[in-house]
């Protein structure tokens, strides 16, 4: 249930203005993006900051946010810090020698 | 998968996984709970607990919004379904869940319409299609769902379809939250918090567990080493004596949440005055029903549900699993009486439930295992 | 609305939940457990798995076509019951039976697929298939197939000439001869269109025996090529998921990569298996619980197509579960585990064909998988039925 999935906005649909075809590994859906859509002023549909690239996270047909890219890098460099520490540690640990 | 391999890293889980070693304290066992059942899924499809120290114990939560659901109401869903000119639509995850009498797939066999959807759209989809049929949609979930439910709603009504009606039973994660935090054997050291959820009611609604009941809560992603992360910062926020919400998925859920959504929910749906928790009870405020003005799309104003609440069976351990006090397999009746296939209780009901979960993934011996690898 | 009005009144008992939980109880033996608390939990559970299957429905429902747990419910509790007899007892693909100084294979299958066709195929092309390879896969050469059709009042003749069509076609590439057959139309509304049932015989050659009985610790599991291929393909193909992908079902008449198999792996070939409904998870459960053995796999080593793993994550679904019509699983001796998947690779259908896994002796009668994170869990056999009538 709270199955949501990545997934990369490859056209908005020009007819139907909360529509955006999605794919996820080449897997396309039609998914509606109402939820990351502003308000209306009642005459136009409110400012949609989307674009094809970008990449949302989909739930029941729904996107429900737009994927942080620079968050999503700055959490993969963290991750990849404590990856290197790590094996920088294991590397001194088999150098090392206190006999 | 973009977003997805990154984040199931073996190597960067053993490193993550000393650090987490290295911040426990000698002689400590620490307790943390995660509340999404789709947390729980990840922990045991993945085989998260091996990369823990045997100091930490994760606890499975009560989020899962199939196994809440009360027999009475499953039941109503299907007097609903059993209806003349019905077409009941569910996602698949409902589709085995037992009421008093049965499930929707026994209902299916003895001639009820019951279709599963994907979304509620497809939904709308099949009432659009068939004009001369009422199509319910039984609609389910935490906050994760709700506004899809909403906007579903909305559409609807712009659309001037009239033969189109939700049976609502979403429900609010923080009461279920509270709950946790006041039941009187809670032994727990910290949250790993909701996902998705969170996308829409951001992490700020966390903030009473810090401030009020002094547990850390970390907001965490849905993959492994998103998890593996979340306990390294609970982890490192009781060795630096912190107590604070933070957000591991920040790439996905921004502090705010999703005002849109909220605002969508709010003008479809108003709070009920107290909703029926399968395991945990009556809980106050914690679901949602359709607002007056959307009472045409109402399943409950236009037929009439028999409302009859079914007891769990006496030998079901359900709340005890759901509020972490008993591990699945120290159920009596776990995987005797109580399997996948004959699921006695909300724990095994969904594949979320904590007891499938254990009972699909995680229940085999540990040492014959190891054993067996090694050889 | 109070907590009156929905339904807080005295509440009534599940019958059927208060009489499992009675006759589990009257059935438990409580002998002195070894190990850890959760370790005798473990074991009290391996009992109760391996107690007789009682069939609790009254009613057929879908998950008895699903080809997991319910299906093999269904099959030892009302067919074998029934029928009981040391050829059936054997509950493989096909019957071997001996006629005066010849083997011969003997299977029979029926065909539900809706839509009748998808990319990639159709449901004649399904029927030739599915037989060829149920006795392909008992190490029989197959011969001879019959067909029998159930058409429903409506259906177009031209839709019925494709599928015929369909059939020569995959009747010529894999070597067989259809030779007799029948026909029933039943009225508007039944059949769906058409259902295809069929029976097949082939010449049991080889002086080996495959059966799901014969793996042992140190074997080699190996896999034709990628999963899931057909299964997701049906899915999408049925349109009410509007999810479109460049998928085709992988369809194919395995007689002749498994007998380059054959040829290669001789008596290491322990047994062979092809991955249709329940998919390659419902094999190796079948091999664990058949051989006595654990079938440990890995995950990294499942060859699975981007767009299978997409669709299957999109729809939170498992690829080991879902089905193949032209992929098979093998079971091999380690020895002449090289020289298999060589034989494999050389053949056209066998370009994706991996080493997925190996047979230990512990713990028995389950599949382990283990993750690409580093972890280790079960993959149980299938509850439900995530993808109906898929063949």
């Amino acid at each position: 249930m709270c199955l949501g999935i990545p997934g990369e906005v490859i056209e908005l649909m020009a007819d139907h203005p909360d529509l955006a075809m999605v794919s996820v590994e080449g897997v396309k859906r039609a998914v509606n993006v109402g939820l990351l859509r502003e308000d209306g002023n009642g005459h136009e549909p409110g400012r949609l900051d989307l674009i094809p690239g970008d990449w949302i996270l989909i739930h029941v047909g729904f996107a429900l946010s737009k994927i942080d890219e620079k968050e999503a890098k700055a959490s993969l460099e963290w991750l990849t810090g404590v990856g290197d520490a790590y094996t920088d540690e294991l590397d001194a640990l088999a150098a090392s020698d206190i006999t | 998968m973009k977003y997805v391999d990154e984040y199931r890293d073996a190597e960067t889980a053993r490193a993550l996984s000393t650090a987490i070693t290295a911040l426990c304290e000698p002689g400590r066992r620490y307790a943390f709970m995660e509340i999404c059942g789709g947390h729980t899924h990840t922990i045991y499809k993945h085989g998260l607990e091996d990369h823990l120290p045997e100091a930490i114990t994760l606890v499975h939560g009560p989020g899962c919004p199939v196994c809440v659901i009360p027999m009475g109401r499953v039941d109503d869903a299907i007097a609903l379904a059993e209806q003349d000119g019905v077409i009941m639509t569910s996602f698949g995850d409902m589709m085995r869940v037992p009421g008093g009498r049965g499930s929707f797939l026994d209902s299916k066999a003895q001639g009820a319409d019951i279709r599963m959807v994907y979304s509620p759209l497809d939904s709308l989809k099949i009432a659009r299609k068939h004009p001369d049929k009422q199509v319910i949609f039984f609609a389910i979930g935490f906050e994760t769902t709700t506004p899809s439910t909403a906007m579903t709603v909305l559409r609807a009504a712009a659309e001037g379809i009239d033969n189109f009606a939700v049976f609502c039973n979403h429900v609010r994660v923080t009461p279920a939250i509270t709950a946790i935090l006041e039941s009187p054997d809670l032994r727990l050291d910290g949250f790993v918090g909701p996902g998705h959820v969170s996308t829409v009611i951001g992490c700020e609604p966390y903030e009473y567990v810090a401030r009020d009941h002094g547990k850390p809560i970390v907001t965490s992603g849905f993959e492994p080493l998103d998890i593996l992360t979340s306990i390294y910062q609970l982890m490192k926020q009781l060795a630096e004596g912190r107590c604070e919400v933070e957000n591991e998925y920040a790439r996905v859920v921004p502090w705010a949440g999703n005002p849109k959504a909220l605002a969508v929910i709010d003008k479809v749906m108003e709070v009920r005055e107290t909703f029926e928790w399968r395991g945990l009870g009556w809980i106050p405020d914690s679901a949602m029903r359709l607002r007056d003005a959307y009472a045409a799309f109402d399943a409950e104003k236009i037929y009439s549900v028999p409302g009859v609440r079914v007891a769990d069976p006496t030998a079901c351990q359900c709340g005890e699993v759901l509020r972490g006090a008993i591990k699945p397999w120290e159920c009596k009746v776990f995987g005797t009486a109580c399997t996948p296939e004959t699921p006695i209780g909300t724990c095994m009901v969904s594949s979320e439930g904590a007891c499938a979960a254990y009972y699909n993934y995680g229940r085999f011996s540990r040492s014959r295992v190891k054993a067996a690898a090694q050889s | 609305m109070t907590a009156h009005d929905l339904g807080a009144g005295i509440p009534v008992r599940a019958g059927w939940a208060e009489e499992a939980v009675t006759a589990a109880a009257a059935e438990e033996h409580h002998g002195a457990g070894r190990g850890s608390r959760e370790e005798q939990v473990l074991e009290r559970i391996a009992r109760a798995r391996a107690r007789k299957p009682r069939l609790r429905e009254e009613r057929i429902t879908l998950s008895h076509g699903a080809g997991g747990k319910a299906t093999q419910t269904l099959v030892e509790a009302v067919f074998l019951e029934a029928f009981r007899n040391p050829v059936l007892e054997q509950l493989e693909d096909g019957a071997s039976l001996r006629m005066g100084a010849e083997r011969l294979a003997f299977t029979t299958d029926s065909y539900v697929v809706s839509p009748l066709f998808f990319p990639g195929g159709d449901i004649g092309d399904l029927a030739v298939n599915g037989t060829v390879n149920d006795l392909a896969m008992c190490g029989a050469r197959p011969l001879h197939l019959s067909a029998g059709f159930i058409l429903e009042e409506g259906f177009p003749v031209a839709d019925l000439r494709r599928i015929v069509a369909s059939m020569a076609a995959a009747a010529q590439r894999a070597g067989v001869t259809i030779v007799t057959g029948d026909t029933k139309v039943v009225e508007r509304g039944k059949a769906d269109g058409c259902y295809v049932t069929t029976a097949g015989v082939g010449l049991l050659e080889r002086p080996v025996t495959l059966s799901a009985a014969a793996a042992r610790p140190g074997d080699v599991v190996l896999v034709s090529g990628p999963i899931g291929d057909h299964g997701i393909t049906v899915m999408l193909a049925r349109g009410e998921l509007d999810i479109e992908a460049d998928l085709v079902s992988d369809t194919a008449a395995l007689n002749g990569i498994a007998a380059d198999l054959l040829d290669a792996g001789g008596d290491g070939v322990r047994l062979l298996r092809d991955a249709t409904r329940g998919g390659v998870a419902t094999i190796c459960n079948e091999v664990a619980v058949a051989s006595g053995v654990a079938v440990v796999i890995e995950e990294k080593a499942i060859p699975v197509r981007p767009v299978v793993n997409g669709a299957s994550e999109l729809l939170g679904i498992d690829p080991l579960y879902v089905a193949c019509e032209g992929r098979f699983v093998a079971v091999v001796a380690p020895e002449r585990a090289d020289a298999a998947l060589a034989a494999l690779h050389a053949h056209p259908l066998g370009a994706g064909a991996a080493r997925i896994g190996t047979i230990a002796d512990d713990p028995p009668g389950l599949v382990l998988l283990r993750t690409g994170f580093g972890g280790t869990r079960i993959v149980d056999l299938l509850v439900g039925d995530p993808l109906p009538r898929i063949c």
